[in-house]
């Protein structure tokens, strides 16, 4: 593999019990690029994310993130990595102040680094209003970024992003983007799932997920292409109409 | 083990504790609930037994009968009824456990130098009063026998004349053989181990509930600061805990503490270890804190029965009694009463010590081992 991949996959499985929710994945995204994982509800997105992040053991296949095998060097993986998971899983008794020394402790943070660096992310993240608020009392805009300012404290080198606008108002969602696009500029790689093709447009890379195979893999511009649509929106459901009659199809 | 995260995931863990109603409820308020109702609940003393009685004789030396009874202090009489028939409705009722029948005649028989018959009747479905009224009636008859052949000497004009053997007894430890002496001890160690297991078996289940869980071991962070992370806030709590039910015995059931009380509450936090433990390893296996709720009280149960707590070891079968050495509490109820009514020290409690220490340990181990980093 090429030494500026953040991500190599070659025939990725999982497999739970009978069912095959990742079948057969392969692709590769370089450092510092935005790459956007699209599928419809239950095509492997999240499960593919949890064997990247070493959550999760492939059933075949292997991959390597960050130039360390995902089976192998799992808790290597877990320190250069920020994950956000699907519904924010932030302590809701907690403020957004202590939710963020607590991973700035877990991460191993020094007290300098510290406190710079949570001046620094509160600023970024613009959570310095409501720092000391309860986060169980924060509408889900807010608590989508202290999320974020939680999984970004160490600076690591991939960002992982699993429906972060789910449930977010559009202003909410267009300031969060904002960020995504200014943290992939300092070089970080940005993996993110999302069920708003408006969202995905700003992906450098795209990959198109349906049953846990990969269906199109590619820059927004390439895809709109080779499906000949003007939007991902329209390749999108281009896709997923193309399975249904297929299906349609078989059954018949 | 890496400090700072050791103490990251302990200082939230803390504020956890302290932002959550029912933690603060269990923490304060159960131990004290549980010594009183316990302490109460639990008395093996034979005290107000309710009896009743059938005077047919309307006699002095009935009358004096019924006076023995009384006398011991173990019987509540209340009141005498007309008929057995009446005597045995009650007692099918359940208002009486011991009946007590004088015939007519019975002073007569007496002084015509005749065995007086009189019935005793007994719930035999309380066997410990039943044989405990069995047992005082006996001494009851004999006493009774006595005074009669004595007030027949005196009439002869002659002497009791001495001898037999005076049987003098020394009770060790607990002299006024009070039940709750022997109890309370045992009781606090009961209710730490209650308290301390519903603590911490909810300590990672609310986490993979609540889905913080997945966020936490995606992190480098280790099993082990973890685990002991989470551990050392229910340490502290928990010796609040030791010391108020301390305070509640001493004070309150006023039982004293015979032995050295730091060495009571040094080997106490031997015994929280191995507790906190066990919840610890609940907390690795249920899935839900309904889960991780049933499998702490599920731990009681044995605790009650198996630990020599209420009933003594010595009697159960082989198998139980080693099931009973499986248990932290069974090493721990000894070393209390060890202390708390013997006033023994480490010479007899070594071993009590060790075997708990390596009990802890083992626990703490295996829910380290058992904890997962990954999902599947
Ligand atoms: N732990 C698990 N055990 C069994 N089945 C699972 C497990 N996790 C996911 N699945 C199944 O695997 C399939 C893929 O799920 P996954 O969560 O990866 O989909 P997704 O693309 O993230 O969907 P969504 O857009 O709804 O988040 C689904 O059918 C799901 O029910
Ligand atoms: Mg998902």
């Amino acid at each position: 593999m090429a030494d500026k991949d953040a991500i190599t996959v070659e025939g990725l499985v999982k497999e739970f019990g009978k069912l095959r929710a990742v079948d057969g994945l392969s692709f590769s995204v370089p450092k510092g690029a935005i790459f956007a994982l699209l599928g419809p509800n239950g095509s492997g997105k999240s499960t593919t994310i949890r064997m990247l992040c070493a959550l999760l053991t492939p059933t075949a296949g292997r991959a390597e993130v960050l130039g360390f095998d995902i089976v192998r060097q799992g808790e290597r993986i877990k320190e250069r990595l920020g994950y956000m998971s699907q519904g924010f899983s932030l302590y809701l008794d907690l403020t957004a102040r202590e939710n963020m020394e607590f991973y700035a402790g877990i991460y191993g943070l020094t007290k300098e680094e510290k406190k710079t660096r949570m001046a620094e992310v509160l600023k970024l993240t613009l959570l310095e209003a409501k720092s000391e608020a309860i986060v169980g009392h924060l509408s889900g805009g807010w608590k989508q970024r202290v999320a974020l300012a939680c999984a970004i404290l160490h600076r690591p080198d991939l960002l992982v992003l699993d429906e972060p606008t789910a449930g977010v108002d559009p202003v909410s969602r267009r300031v969060f983007w904002s960020l995504i696009k200014a943290l992939a500029k300092e070089g970080i790689t940005i993996l993110v799932t999302t069920h708003y093709m408006d969202e995905a447009q700003n992906a450098d890379l795209v990959a198109l997920m349906f049953g846990g195979k990969l269906r199109d893999f590619g820059s927004p511009g390439d895809l709109e292409e080779r499906w000949q649509k003007h939007t991902l929106e329209a390749v999108f459901i281009a896709m997923v109409e193309e399975h249904r009659s297929l299906l349609e199809e078989v059954s018949r | 083990m890496n400090l700072r995260r050791l103490l990251a995931i302990t200082k939230k863990e803390f504020i956890h504790i302290l932002r959550d109603r029912a933690s603060l409820a269990i923490i304060f308020v159960m131990p004290v609930m549980l010594l009183f109702i316990f302490g109460y609940a639990v008395t093996t003393d034979i005290e107000h037994i309710h009896t009743g009685v059938v005077d047919l004789d309307h006699s002095p030396e009935s009358r004096a009968l019924v006076q023995a009874f009384v006398n011991t202090g173990s019987y509540s009489f209340l009141g005498e009824a007309d008929t057995v028939a009446a005597l045995t409705e009650a007692m099918d009722f359940g208002r009486i456990k011991v009946g007590l029948v004088i015939p007519h005649g019975y002073a007569a028989s007496l002084w015509r130098d005749e065995q007086a018959p009189v019935q005793l009747l007994l719930d035999g479905s309380d066997p410990t009063v039943a044989r405990t009224t069995l047992a005082t009636s006996q001494i009851i008859a004999l006493m009774q026998g006595n005074r009669q052949n004595f007030l027949r000497l005196e009439r002869l004009g002659r002497s009791l004349v001495p001898g037999g053997v005076d049987m003098r007894p020394l009770v060790l430890y607990n002299p006024d053989m009070d039940s709750k002496r022997f109890n309370i001890p045992g009781l606090i160690g009961i209710v730490l181990q209650n308290v301390t297991v519903i603590l911490t078996a909810f300590a990672l289940v609310r986490e993979k509930e609540r889905g913080t869980m997945e966020q936490l071991i995606v992190t480098p962070v280790r099993a082990r600061e973890i685990i002991v992370g989470k551990l050392i806030p229910y340490v502290v709590v928990a010796s609040f805990d030791v010391a108020l039910s301390l305070i509640v015995g001493v004070f309150w059931f006023r039982v004293p503490i015979v032995g050295s009380l730091s060495l009571l509450i040094l080997l106490s936090f031997v015994f929280l270890l191995a507790a906190l433990g066990m919840g610890m390893l609940i907390s690795t296996i249920a899935k839900t804190q309904l889960q991780a709720m049933q499998m702490a009280l599920l731990t009681l149960m044995p605790a009650i029965l198996l630990s020599g707590f209420v009933f003594p070891r010595e009697a159960m079968p082989t198998v139980v009694q080693w099931i009973g050495y499986l248990l932290p509490i069974t090493y721990f109820i000894d070393i209390l009463r060890g202390i708390m009514l013997k006033g023994v020290g480490m010479e007899a409690l070594w071993q009590d010590t060790l075997l708990l220490l390596g009990l802890g340990i083992l626990i703490l181990s295996v829910s380290i081992v058992r904890f997962r980093k990954r999902l599947d």
